[in-house]
């Protein structure tokens, strides 16, 4: 007697139904909401403000200059993301190569080291940063004694990367590590027989190779980093508004149409962006297969 | 291990333990700075323990993490037990490309959108505020589910199809079967989505935030309030004492993984005997 087909859909269905409510349709209202106003009836308004609306910002030597407002957090978010998780990329690349040439128990041990920071509250992370890298922070409590510094980090770009990077980190690390792992050893070898030098090795067999890897590890950092609303308000002293506090500073003032307007923008964003690494990787690494 | 690989790795663990360090340095710290250190004490724990508002939120984070943990792994066992046996293609590939959603989507996006829904159906029905605690459930449980089917659908899929269907030949109701022959196979997969469920659901800020209502304050939403005030090592203690709440809940789904494996292992071992 073998189990009704029924039963499997039967199972299947409350999940079915969840999704399409809670993961379905309200991507549906960001839409609804970004392209209505506060009767619910249709306009582009907020699509309008997003691109033309201005401020003044006065620079450091104090002419005020005119700017269009969400452009410029926009390609700040973006300029910020990108430098992050390139900085990520550097620093774990060669994180992951070192983890998956180790002994298999130095391996599993590595893997959860670079996994506990992610198990504290991000809120307190970035927090316990701020606590380094003030003024009178560790960070130059530290330097004094060596007769370097002080350095003035917070409130500036750099220390918006290093909370960034510091969040999004493992996400790198752990997905090319994985590929990395399971990588023919053999192919290596016969590489160097047929003549490779390291470098060479590196770069013709491993690094296509880990390519699968080094992709999803930048859609994992870029994607978080990108849409970050925490993490530039506490190292920035709210000084680098980055797109998430744009949509957070519009909930806390209650334009839920105008919130939905930016998020359905970051959305739209977010997919051009994937479609980009995914075409990027497929047309030059492998070649246009 | 080289030397400079060595080194390397010491630099990149020092840069990702600097603030957990701090943060256990500090929650000790006498006086009330975040940057000076002046002397052991367990004070900051002492004030937590008397914090009604903070322990509240504790009760709260929990009886939320648990409620959504519960549902999550019900509805997500059920459901990969479903998709695993999925035979149209179609309706296989939408499945998961909907699991996929929650998880790729940044969390202010999930946030929001849930948010927006929650607001709008509030307002059809005359409310002022429709943001709750089931509110907050329903968006805990949303981000949940993905993680839960995708612990389990491998141990599914790894399961020999023969078993159930053996246990029916046998006089076992489908039910029966299922309880008694997948159940088990598929135990550890379930106990570890849960457990991921679980920490998600504990440590979520971002989601639990705009779908919050004004009466329910969980932890990390209580943390935020306090990072825009000014901060004392309370918080600090709050955070290392959730941190190992963590900690050893991992090192338990980690056991259990550790224990599947050892099963594993010694089964191959009885049928190589075997032959």
């Amino acid at each position: 007697m073998k189990r009704k087909l029924n039963t499997y859909h039967a199972a299947l269905a409350p999940y079915s139904i969840w999704a399409v409510l809670f993961i379905l349709v309200p991507l549906a209202f960001i839409g609804y909401y970004a392209l209505t106003d506060n009767s619910f009836s249709f306009t582009t308004e907020h699509f309008v403000r997003f691109f033309t609306a201005t401020s003044s910002i006065t620079a450091e030597d104090g002419t005020t200059q005119e700017v269009r407002t969400y452009l410029l957090i926009f390609l700040r978010s973006v300029k910020l993301a990108v430098i992050s998780t390139f900085i990520c990329l550097l620093l774990g690349y060669p994180m992951a190569y070192i983890m998956a040439r180790a002994k298999e128990q130095t391996q599993k041990t590595m893997m959860t080291l670079i996994m506990i920071p992610m198990w504290m509250n991000f809120l307190i992370r970035t927090y316990a940063w701020m606590t380094i890298l003030q003024d009178t922070g560790i960070l130059n409590n530290l330097l004094k004694p060596l007769g370097m510094g002080p350095v003035h980090i917070i409130g500036t770009e750099t220390a918006v990367i290093i909370g960034m990077v510091y969040d999004y980190f493992p996400y790198m690390v752990l997905p090319i590590y994985s590929i990395m792992a399971k990588m023919d050893v053999r192919l290596l070898e016969a590489a160097r027989d047929l003549g490779c030098g390291s470098f060479a090795v590196l770069r013709r067999v491993i690094f296509p190779l880990s390519m699968p890897g080094v992709v999803s590890g930048i859609t994992m950092v870029l994607i978080p980093s990108i849409s970050t609303f925490y993490i530039s308000q506490k190292l920035g002293n709210g000084k680098f508004f980055l797109i998430g506090d744009a949509i957070e500073g519009q909930y806390v003032a209650n334009n839920l149409h105008f919130a939905a307007a930016i998020a359905f923008i970051l959305m739209v964003i977010l997919l051009a962006a994937m479609a980009l690494v995914k075409y990027v990787t497929t047309r030059y690494v492998y070649g246009g297969d | 291990m080289k030397l400079h690989a060595k080194i390397y790795t010491g630099i990149i663990l020092a840069f990702l333990f600097a603030p957990i360090v701090v943060m256990l340095i500090y929650s000790f710290n006498e006086a009330k700075s975040l940057s000076v250190y002046s002397g052991f004490s367990l004070r900051w724990y002492r004030e937590l323990l008397n914090d009604r508002n903070t322990l509240h939120a504790v009760k709260n984070t929990f009886t939320l993490a648990l409620s959504a943990t519960a549902i999550s792994t019900v509805m997500g066992t059920a459901a990969a037990v479903g998709i695993n046996k999925l035979r149209s293609k179609w309706y296989r590939t939408a499945m998961n490309t909907v699991t996929d959603i929650p998880m790729t989507n940044p969390d202010i996006i999930t946030g929001i959108s849930l948010m927006l829904m929650f607001v709008f159906v509030g307002r059809l029905f005359g409310a002022s505020t429709s943001l709750s605690f089931w509110t907050m459930l329903i968006a805990h449980v949303t981000f949940c589910l993905p993680y839960v089917i995708l612990q389990v659908l491998p141990k599914l899929q790894q399961m020999d199809k023969a078993l159930p269907e053996a246990a029916m030949d046998l006089g076992c109701t489908p039910m029966r079967a299922f309880l008694k022959v997948e159940l088990p196979e598929i135990l550890p997969g379930i106990i570890t989505g849960a457990i991921m469920a679980f920490t998600l659901s504990l440590d979520d800020f971002v989601i639990s935030y705009f779908t919050a209502g004004n009466g329910f304050e969980t932890l990390p939403i209580r943390i935020y309030g306090m990072t825009k005030k000014t901060v004392t090592p309370k918080m600090y203690a709050l955070a290392t004492i959730i941190f190992f709440v963590t900690m050893s809940l991992l090192l338990v789904s980690n056991l259990v993984d550790n224990e599947d494996r050892r099963k594993l292992k010694e089964e191959k071992v009885r049928k190589k005997a075997a032959k």
